[in-house]
């Protein structure tokens, strides 16, 4: 007797240790995930620039300061090399080669800088620009030892410093890693989702509102409901397939827009929705329909004062799981041609768009070694934005759930 | 039968003769699909008295109730054949609007199901939907007077704004019959109310019944003999789906004509 008790005991103790380890063990790995994900992607969040002095005069732009204050400014400013012209400078500045310290695109910022004020056109000038990608990255603990003995000379200068990379939060894609921006990605993830949930979620709810209160139970609701199971457990790619075939070859509607991607994610989103709000649904206790039908509700006033109010946290919950896998899908999203490289942000729902997990296969995909810390980075917006996505689920399921 | 049934029926002071038809039922079957649940029942219930229906588990009682405010519209594959007129009018006519129908036929279940709202919400829920109150006071008034009838306004007044799942067992079952009687029904159909409570809470019921008869017709369903002889003038035994019995409730306890019925009360079976 004894000796069994001692048995029961001693299993119990091994079961709660196997379960405590397997907890352990999948905190390790998220912690692991997150931890790397901080390491590397936080330098993309920071850029380093160079101080290049110019002198404007000696240059070969040749622009009349008060032409820039005129009506033609614009035009003005895109006639002129400023490409050239900062190449020149930091060849003046830095020595022979000088040029290849900048960004690709350090002539923005001078463009821009003169464009802000034409005053400096008539004398000289120190503007900060990006340095280029070798720099950045030396700048950063893990460059070639080359661009290593650059810095070490510009830091000898003084002309070196790492900030906030604004361009990053704000820009879009470009070719030159310390040019790009997730902010147009971030803004097609947006629009994209928007167009998803204001599809999915009222389409959703109401299927699952008829089938559970209305339809009657028999061989074609039954149909109905395997459908719907099977549709949520289908590969995301064949969705994005579907999207291809009607959306854009049938339909026609513009290729790589928020709203086709919106529709094709809402397709793939609806049945997790339906199948979550039903089962939200059938959990609120049958007497509570009854007390309403007993003193003369209507099915449809027992539904929306009742049923519905009780059902809703799980609805949401269930909303937000599909909205979330929405937001990380990438497959169905390629084969609608939201994979191009788009290099601004869109302007409506019908422009070119790419989103969040869509920006990170594609610069993961890029050669050059600046884009590594990008990649990084752009994964921890998604993260970030999937976060805040649970957060409100759970504040509003907290705020909407019953005590009894 | 026992003493205590006895005691009941002979201190009631109550007449037992038949009042006014208020309900009637004629040769009322209910089928589940294939099986017959009731079969061929005729019922009359009167404004005055308070109807019980008793018998043992399964034998149709609580199915026949459902009937009376078509609340067995809503299980699926239910039918029911026969004719039940609720003042002249038949209930199951096409004309007969249900929703107006169980408004005017409220009803108590088993479980106290109060709503997960406010004890203010749900006596107010009833009249809103049907429009009964024209302003703010209005409203306070019914919820007032329904929450006096029922015994409950004393216990309550200090905390409308409280969950009505917060009360207690017999205090949910009383602010449930406050919720039925707040739409100012003609019957009220108590379906085993007291099988959840404790003796104490179901005196209380017993007690708020005999204070609400005559205001409206009321039918209640128990599986307690005494209960039914305690606050019924009027029995109805059900056995097998098939009414045996029905008679004045002393009649029914005292001297049974079927012998099915006197087995019964006399707790040979049940």
């Amino acid at each position: 007797m004894q000796k069994r008790i001692a048995k029961r005991y001693a299993s119990e103790r091994r079961f709660r240790l196997v379960g405590l380890s397997a907890v352990l063990l999948s905190a390790a790995f998220l912690a692991f995930l997150l931890i790397s994900m901080l390491f590397r992607g936080l330098p993309g969040f920071t850029q380093t620039e160079i101080r290049l002095p110019i002198n404007f005069q000696s240059s070969s732009l040749m622009l009349d300061p008060a032409a820039l204050k005129g009506p033609d400014a614009e035009t003005t400013l895109a006639g002129a090399d400023f490409e050239s012209a900062t190449a020149a400078a930091a060849d003046a500045a830095f020595g022979e080669g000088g040029a290849r310290l900048l960004s690709d695109g350090a002539w923005l910022k001078i463009r821009d800088a003169v464009k802000d004020t034409p005053e400096i056109l008539k004398g000289k000038a120190e503007i900060w620009v990006p340095a280029a990608v070798n720099i950045d990255i030396a700048a950063k603990g893990d460059g070639p030892p080359e661009a290593e003995q650059a810095l070490a000379k510009l830091k000898a200068s003084n002309s070196v410093k790492t900030g906030l990379n604004l361009g990053f939060l704000t820009g879009a894609d470009a070719t030159d890693p310390t040019l790009v921006g997730i902010w147009g990605a971030l803004k097609g993830s947006l629009m994209t989702m928007f167009v998803t949930l204001i599809l999915a979620f009222p389409v959703g709810v109401f299927s699952a509102v008829y089938l559970e209160e209305y339809a009657s139970k028999n061989r074609w609701t039954d149909l109905i409901e395997v459908s719907i199971n099977n549709l949520a457990a289908v590969p995301s790619i064949i969705f994005g397939l579907l999207g291809l075939a009607v959306f854009l070859n049938f339909m026609h509607l513009p290729r790589s827009a928020p709203i086709v991607g919106g529709l094709t994610l809402a397709l793939m989103t609806m049945p997790v929705i339906v199948i979550a709000g039903r089962n939200a649904i059938k959990s609120v206790p049958p007497s509570i329909r009854d007390a309403a039908l007993g003193i003369g509700a209507s099915r449809v006033q027992v539904v929306f004062h009742h049923v519905l109010p009780l059902a809703l946290p799980g609805i949401l919950t269930g909303t937000i799981i599909g909205m979330a896998r929405a937001l990380g899908e990438t497959a169905p999203l390629l084969m609608i041609g939201m994979r191009a490289f788009i290099s601004s942000s869109p302007t409506d729902f019908t422009a070119p768009a790419t989103v969040l997990p869509v920006q990170v296969f594609l610069w993961s995909d890029e050669v050059s070694r600046g884009f590594v810390e990008k990649t990084s980075a752009a994964i921890i917006v998604l993260l970030v934005f999937l976060l805040a996505m649970n957060g409100v689920a759970i504040y509003l399921r907290n705020k909407f759930e019953t005590r009894w | 039968m026992s003493t205590q049934a006895l005691e009941a029926i002979a201190n009631k002071q109550e007449a037992t003769s038949d009042g006014t038809l208020k309900m009637s039922a004629h040769d009322v079957s209910v089928f589940y699909g294939p099986k017959q649940a009731i079969n061929k029942v005729s019922i009359d219930v009167t404004q005055e008295n308070v109807t019980a229906f008793i018998g043992p588990s399964g034998c149709g009682k609580s199915t026949f109730l459902r009937t009376l405010n078509r609340m067995n519209d809503t299980v699926a594959g239910a039918r029911v054949e026969g004719l039940i007129k609720l003042d002249g009018e038949d209930i199951y006519s096409p004309s007969m609007d249900v929703v107006q129908l169980r408004a005017r036929v409220g009803m108590v279940f088993q479980k106290p199901n109060p709503f997960p709202k406010s004890i203010y919400e749900n006596i107010a829920y009833g009249p809103r939907i049907h429009g009964l109150a024209a302003s703010r006071t209005d409203m306070d008034q019914i919820v007032e007077k329904s929450l006096k009838r029922a015994g409950l306004w004393d216990e309550v007044k200090d905390r409308l704004t409280e969950s009505g799942t917060a009360l207690s067992g017999g205090q949910q079952q009383r602010l449930c019959i406050a919720r039925a009687i707040a739409v100012d029904p003609e019957v009220i159909l108590m379906d085993e109310p007291c099988s959840a409570l404790d003796p104490i809470a179901t005196a209380k019921i017993e007690e708020l019944i005999h204070e609400l008869r005559g205001r409206f017709a009321i039918v209640i369903v128990t599986h307690n003999m005494q209960q039914a002889a305690r606050v019924s003038q009027r029995t109805a035994f059900f056995h097998l789906g098939t009414l045996v019995e029905y008679g004045d409730t002393s009649e029914i306890f005292t001297n049974p004509r079927e012998v099915r019925t006197k087995d019964y009360i006399t707790g040979r079976y049940g």
